[in-house]
């Protein structure tokens, strides 16, 4: 138990209403943040509700005129389709702590609804304003159905069942070509099968139609807005706080006048809907539809968006959807790639090694045993450093050039160097303190030898790699993700 | 007195296992009934019968003179039956307020719709929902209020949790409160805290008060009447004194070698 301060103490020497142990370790860690990351904590917390929301969206206002490109352009309006997405996965797994895979298909769905409705596909053209209401209600409708399991069916068993009609889903649309009606003999194109319905409207808004990636961009970031604004209100109220009840203990919610059941369901509908608007807009601004845009690894990509960022927290997910679509971006390039390779190395090491002494040395003598292994190796065997480094530009380039052996021919020692790498890891983590740093500066050293000399032929292999092992090491170090909270399972 | 809960010849098996056979209960306007009885009596089971968890093989649960048999827990909550559990069911990782104000579901209105649009109602009922979770919790005294109303509820001592769970069952505005071992796990100064706090919940609140409970001097304290389980009978009713003296109830605690020398 926390010492209370003499003169914290009310009358009598009971400790003064405000004043026990919680608050007391409260402050303790408070004041255990120090260096430049407890800095920015403590920062952070000041921080009122509103800033960040305004921050983005002045930032995204100006986006468009920071860049002509348009590529960054359509990346910045994936990254807040992402953003979307992961806002209405929030309310289903963050509030309702409803494991839905399933989510994927109300993305797809939406978007072939708006392709049906507004293409020659069977010469609908609705009006963009009359087609979103139906795909929205649509949507919502279908989250109900494919909620009615929910109500028997939780956690793990819910996750199975609900994966199965995402896969169901692209089965469907691949297929969906030729379905013969019961009434007639003559096959019914629904969905384009494998070739999907391409030549759609584009979202015509109060008689502007939206051609430009800046508009899908501004559309995108008012719904972002939006939806931020919403879910903000909407967890702080009946049904908010219901949500919540429902996810920590259903029983209870129950006996405390909750209908559990309407509410799962409410938050399937909630988050099918969401999904279903933001699968229209992807549509519009893609001008086509196909099963493949709606396939598992997207699915995994927003789970990873929505427990990177945090469950439950709205600026968390939001940050976490533009984090790993800007990553997988950039992930693309090799010279990027590269940067962004040794940048993360390079933050794990300040945030996980202190004191700040053992990190320089340990800096140090990377570096060092990386010249000195150049100058020898060179010396023996010429070859070994012949090739240079690959996209070697820039200052980045040249330091690795000088730095990691990069031999001619680098196919089977890049191989093997791999998998002794993934041994000298697995290695690591049963070592501890000083050795541990030792063994640490030659399996830096590995691991840059296997990026220059195996990774970083293949980018679209190493991207997921990369991606993957940011993943693990992030969430090991903050499992609660980057802005959520710490929960508490145990009684 | 009129009758608030009554169970008529009620009647539960788990499979082979009889639970509860033919138990009547009835339970008045006003009235703090004990239950008490060994472990595996039957005593819970009668609170999952009376709030919907469980629904009966045989027999007719009545609330205020109407079967409440086959309704859903949370209707049978909004109706008026409010309990607390004996392991400690809040929700954790909400804050201490939220818990309360999250009770309040059953007797507010406002939609999804109406609460992100902001409308007047809204707004007017987010403030009464907001005073009500704070006068709930204000009746514990000081122990729930202030910057407690923002941790979150993992964050409490045992005491306060069992406190929270009762101000958290007050907020569904019941008629009558099943409190299952309110003092379990308390030590004894906490013991006779809530001693007076049940008292307190009939003469303050209104509450008809419906409790199993283990601790005799909790019993005796409290109970204008006590009705002993075992085995899923009645074996005993009436005053304290007259139920702790009962040869049936003492070989149910103690062994019929023990009643027997008494």
């Amino acid at each position: 138990m926390a010492q209370i301060p003499r003169d914290e103490q009310g009358p009598s020497g009971q400790p003064r209403i405000g004043t026990d142990d919680w608050v007391a370790s409260v402050e303790e860690r408070r004041a255990a943040r120090t260096g430049l990351s407890g800095r920015l904590l403590d920062r952070w917390e000041r921080v009122p509700l509103w800033a960040p929301l305004l921050a983005v969206v002045a930032f995204g206002a100006v986006f468009p005129y920071l860049t002509d490109s348009d590529y960054v352009l359509r990346v910045g309006f994936n990254a807040l389709v992402f953003a979307l997405l992961a806002l209405g996965l929030n309310i289903v797994v963050g509030y309702a702590g409803l494991l839905d895979l399933g989510y994927i298909a109300f993305f797809g769905f939406g978007a072939y609804a708006y392709a049906i409705l507004s293409s020659n596909k069977f010469d609908l053209h609705l009006p963009t304003l009359a087609a979103l209401p139906i795909v929205i209600a649509a949507s919502a409708l279908l989250g109900l159905l494919l909620g009615l399991p929910s109500r028997r069916v939780t956690g793990d068993y819910l996750a199975i069942v609900t994966l199965f009609f995402a896969q169901i889903f692209v089965t469907f649309t691949t297929n969906a070509n030729r379905i013969v009606p019961p009434w007639s003999d003559e096959p019914i194109d629904l969905t384009g099968g494998p070739n999907g319905i391409s030549g759609l409207d584009p979202f015509s808004l109060f008689g502007v139609d939206a051609i430009e990636v800046s508009s899908y961009f501004y559309i995108a970031l008012v719904l972002v807005t939006l939806g931020m604004l919403g879910l903000y209100i909407l967890s702080e109220s009946r049904t908010g706080r219901a949500w919540k009840a429902v996810r920590e203990d259903p029983l209870a919610a129950e006996a405390m006048t909750i209908p559990v059941n309407r509410l799962k369901l409410l938050a399937f509908a909630f988050g099918a809907a969401t999904a279903g608007l933001t699968g229209s807009l992807f549509a519009a601004q893609q001008i086509g539809v196909f099963p493949q845009n709606f396939e598992l690894p997207l699915l995994i990509t927003i789970y990873a968006m929505v427990i990177l960022g945090g469950a439950g927290s709205i600026p968390g997910v939001v940050i976490g959807a533009i984090t790993i679509t800007v990553v997988l971006e950039v992930l693309r390039g090799p010279a990027d790639a590269r940067v962004l390779f040794y940048a993360a190395i390079a933050l794990g090491l300040a945030i996980g090694i202190r004191p700040w002494r053992r990190l320089a040395a340990l800096l140090v003598g990377t570096l060092a045993l990386g010249l000195v292994l150049n100058v020898l190796v060179g010396a023996i065997w010429p070859r070994a450093t012949a090739r240079g480094a690959a996209e070697g530009e820039g200052f980045v380039g040249s330091l690795v050039e000088a730095w990691v052996l990069t031999p001619t021919e680098p196919g089977d020692i890049g191989n093997v160097a791999f998998v002794v790498l993934i041994a000298a890891v697995l290695g690591l983590t049963l070592l501890r303190g000083t050795w541990r740093l030792v063994a640490l500066a030659p399996t830096l050293y590995l691991a840059a030898f296997v990026w220059e000399n195996r990774l970083i032929f293949q980018p679209s292999v190493t991207r997921l790699l990369i991606l993957g092992a940011l993943l693990v090491v992030l969430m090991n170090a903050r499992p609660q993700g980057l802005l959520g909270t710490t929960r508490v399972e145990i009684t | 007195m009129t009758e608030l809960l009554e169970l008529r010849g009620v009647s539960l098996a788990f499979g082979g296992l009889t639970v509860l056979d033919g138990l009547d209960l009835v339970v008045n306007e006003g009235e703090i009934v004990s239950v008490i009885g060994p472990n595996g009596a039957g005593k819970t089971t009668l609170f999952n019968l009376a709030t919907g968890i469980y629904e009966p093989d045989r027999g007719d649960i009545l609330l205020d003179g109407e079967s409440i048999v086959g309704l859903a827990p949370h209707t049978i909550a909004s109706r008026g039956i409010a309990r607390t559990f004996q392991t400690i069911r809040l929700f954790l990782n909400m804050t201490v307020k939220e818990n309360v104000m999250a009770a309040t579901y059953g007797h507010t209105k406002m939609g999804p719709l109406r609460s992100v649009l902001r409308t007047p109602a809204a707004r007017r009922e987010e403030r009464e929902v907001n005073a009500l979770a704070e006068e709930r919790l204000g009746f514990f005294g000081q122990r729930l209020m202030g910057y407690r109303w923002d941790q979150p509820a993992y964050s409490l001592s045992y005491a306060n949790r069992r406190r929270l769970e009762i101000a958290r069952a007050t907020a569904t505005n019941p008629r009558i409160l099943l409190l299952d071992e309110p003092a379990a796990g308390m030590n004894p100064s906490e013991t006779h805290e809530i001693t007076g706090l049940i008292e307190q919940l009939r003469s303050e609140g209104g509450y008809t008060i419906l409790v199993i409970e283990h601790d005799m001097h909790v019993v005796e304290g409290i109970s204008d009447r006590v009705v002993a389980l075992d085995h899923g009978v009645k074996i005993a009713e009436g005053t304290f004194d007259e139920v702790a003296t009962s040869p049936r109830v003492v070989e149910a605690y103690l062994g019929t070698k023990a009643a027997s020398t008494k």
